[in-house]
């Protein structure tokens, strides 16, 4: 019996293939191909991941509509299922394509090159893609994107970025958003930085509310940095 | 469940480069920072191989562990989570080992 496998075949009849292979290789060559096709355009892919109900769309409902003024923005919009928060975006007057992953927890660059295809967006757009509301199975996954975008909340706990590392780790840029509400949560601003930075230490963290407006502008201004 | 999708692309890559032989072993290097669960992959890969080249494979996992390198005092220390600090203080370390996903090898024939 072969000692490998247990099969009742000799063990010598078995031949030895050495592969050394990424397995995200796959996904990771189409990441490359929308980046690539991104840059034809002039554009970039913002990855915007977080919990669900974090406040992402409202967030991307007010950039949009800023962002309207000085250059065109579109938006590839995941969810489990659903195309709701496509219809709400669209309303900014910003193209939105809806992907459902079904039983899919996650995007990837299989799924927003498909979409890219339907969205067509225009040169020199920012394409923002919303993930699966999800801290942990996106952080695996190159889309395409320039930057990864992490958005938690203070109504969620201080500790996150400890809890969720890997996603942190991932991550570019932190948005803590619904800063209205800190007077009544229980939630420590620079104890959550500093969380953040040990898991990431190169990453930039900004504080708004999509809510009152408080800190769009820098969250603007690093969109134009990129 | 993201370890559905990851095993989807092991057991496709492994088919495509086994053709029409039958796959008797797959061998994988899994680092301990890739928040990849080697249970969770070995329960998705007998489910994802039904009915291939590949079903009934024995799946190796190989676990890497985590090391990294301090900038500030120099010294290689094993990291027991993703958490990026060295006894030192210093947060400034650069990881070494741990974030590998590989398919390593299969056994064909």
């Amino acid at each position: 019996m072969c000692g490998t496998c247990g099969c009742g075949a000799d063990e010598h009849a078995h031949e030895h293939v050495s592969l050394e292979q990424n397995v995200l290789a796959k996904n990771d060559a189409i990441a490359r191909d929308n980046r690539a096709w991104l840059r034809k355009r002039d554009a970039i892919a913002l990855n915007l991941m977080s919990s669900p109900g974090s406040g992402k769309t409202t967030l991307l409902e007010r950039t949009l509509v800023a962002l309207a003024r000085t250059r065109p923005a579109a938006v590839i919009e995941g969810d489990q299922a659903t195309s709701l928060d496509a219809e709400r975006l669209r309303r900014t007057g910003a193209p939105a394509v809806q992907v459902n992953t079904g039983a899919g927890c996650h995007l990837d660059a299989a799924l927003v090159r498909s979409a890219l295809s339907r969205l067509d967006p225009p040169p020199g757009a920012v394409v923002f893609v919303e993930n699966v509301g999800n801290l942990v199975c996106p952080a695996m996954f190159d889309l395409g994107e320039q930057r990864k975008v992490v958005v938690i909340s203070v109504t969620e706990g201080t500790d996150k970025p400890l809890k969720y590392p890997y996603m942190f780790a991932a991550a570019d840029l932190v948005l803590v958003n619904k800063i209205d509400l800190l007077p009544y949560v229980d939630f420590d601003l620079d104890l959550c930085a500093k969380h953040a930075r040990a898991v990431n230490p190169d990453l930039t963290m900004l504080t708004l509310s999509a809510t009152t407006g408080e800190g769009l502008p820098a969250w603007y201004d690093w969109i134009a940095s990129v | 469940m993201h370890e559905l999708s990851i095993t989807q692309s092991v057991v496709d890559e492994v088919r495509s480069r086994a053709g029409s032989r039958r796959v008797h072993a797959v061998r994988l290097e899994i680092g301990a920072l890739t928040a990849v669960v080697p249970s969770a992959m070995e329960f998705c890969f007998e489910l994802v191989a039904a009915g291939t080249v590949v079903e009934g494979a024995k799946l190796e996992i190989d676990l890497t562990p985590a090391r990294a390198a301090c900038r500030a005092c120099g010294v290689s220390f094993d990291l027991p989570d993703p958490v990026l600090l060295c006894a030192c203080g210093s947060a400034d370390v650069s990881v070494l080992t741990g974030r590998e996903l590989k398919i390593v090898s299969m056994e064909v024939g």
